[in-house]
């Protein structure tokens, strides 16, 4: 039951692009149409889980067992990077297709800081193993419900007359917010 | 996200130059559209956005510089990770130091101080700048994004906790009958103020460039 109530806290109540603003250049950038929204938002949260994994073993048997917290974020930098490399051979090599599909987006995902928070937040709020990996999946989750939502309404927003100065990420951020203020109506659903 | 490509060496163009187009014609945040996590979410107050935009500056500094120094001994295939290393190393110090010294302004920014790492910005000035420039310069350009980072931050900043707590810096600016508009401090207002304060700077932005001649 935590399991679930961490999952729903994840994906909609503290939706990680709607609240805490991570993962928005992507959410901005890749926001174009569905099809490509999707195939992001599913290479983000798969690499979100096995960070997630990855990095709670490194942080209690690597990082706190040899008393070295300072190297917290270099060491989670480098697993990322490497976490993507290696998910990216990982794929070309056993299915072509998926590769196709996610192949583009995922050396994008190094620089996502919605995977570095993930890492963060599971250290900063002591989690132990499976509420980490369960928070990293919904997350994930998250920000591809987040993501599709606002390639859909841009498919729209193709259609219509926008005033200039408010054309590209202007009118697209303005639209974040509304939708923004939407997902605020989420809250209370779970005390985490 | 329309990353500027710096091709051209700088040498032509003037230390100030250099300086000034950080802050309006490249601005990082409203024409170049970077760096929007620690944008939006630590900008509820003036203190908050210069704090960040002062981190931020001078991980940005610091790293450009190094990875300008050695920009020739890296291997072209492994220089990514090598910057990310440089840069999340001077995040640390920036990290320890704010613990240090500034523990309020450090529990307020939260999570948002370790993820300068991934801020684009910085990946985005080593990789398009400083890897093609000479130090002094690619301190210079550093700087220049550092400064309109930290002043857009402090507009956007300004506007919020003016608008949803009715002060600035902390000082209540309006009397008993003002009523704060609470939606812009939580995040709906953040993306909301960032796409009208955008706007505003692409309609002026127009106003003075008529004909649109760009470099």
């Amino acid at each position: 039951m935590t399991y679930l109530l961490t999952l729903i806290s994840a994906i909609v109540v503290n939706n990680f692009v709607l609240t805490y603003f991570v993962g928005i250049c992507p959410f901005i950038g890749v926001s174009k149409k569905i099809d490509s929204a999707l195939s992001m938002g599913l290479a983000v949260t798969f690499v979100m889980t096995i960070t997630a994994m990855v990095t709670w073993i490194i942080n209690h048997y690597v990082l706190i067992a040899f008393g070295l917290p300072f190297l917290e974020y270099v060491s989670y930098i480098v697993v990322i990077a490497s976490l993507v490399q290696f998910v990216e051979m990982f794929i070309k090599k056993t299915s072509p297709s998926l590769y196709k599909t996610l192949g583009i987006f995922l050396p994008l995902i190094t620089t996502n800081c919605a995977i570095l928070f993930v890492a963060l937040i599971q250290a900063m709020r002591n989690l132990d193993f499976l509420t980490s990996v369960v928070q990293g999946f919904g997350a994930g989750v998250g920000f591809t419900l987040a993501i599709v939502i606002m390639a859909g309404i841009r498919e729209q927003l193709e259609l219509s007359d926008i005033p200039k100065p408010f054309q590209g990420a202007a009118i697209t951020l303005i639209v974040a917010g509304i939708l923004a203020l939407a997902f605020m109506g989420f809250s209370g659903l779970t005390s985490a | 996200m329309a990353v500027t490509m710096e091709a051209a060496p700088a040498k032509s163009r003037s230390i100030t130059a250099e300086f000034m187009k950080g802050l309006v014609r490249e601005n990082p945040v409203f024409v170049q559209v970077l760096g929007m996590c620690p944008t939006l979410a630590v900008t509820t107050s003036v203190a908050n956005g210069i704090g960040m935009g002062l981190a931020t500056t001078f991980v940005l500094v610091f790293s450009a510089l190094i990875a300008s120094v050695i920009k020739r001994i890296v291997p072209n295939e492994v220089r990514i990770p090598i910057y990310a290393v440089i840069i999340a190393t001077f995040v640390t110090i920036a990290d320890l130091v704010l613990k240090a010294y500034f523990p309020p302004l450090s529990a307020s920014l939260g999570p948002y101080v370790p993820l300068i790492v991934v801020n684009c910005i910085i990946m985005g000035r080593v990789e398009a700048f400083a890897t093609r420039n000479a130090p002094g310069i690619s301190v210079v350009d550093a700087l220049g994004m550092g400064a309109g980072f930290t002043v857009s931050l402090m507009v956007l900043g300004a506007v919020r906790e003016i608008l949803g707590n009715g002060s600035i810096l902390g000082f209540a600016l309006f009397g008993d009958g003002f009523t704060p508009m609470l939606v812009m401090i939580l995040p709906p207002g953040a993306f909301l103020t960032l796409g009208i304060l955008m706007a505003i700077f692409n309609a002026l932005k127009a106003n003075r460039e008529p004909v649109l001649i760009r470099t």
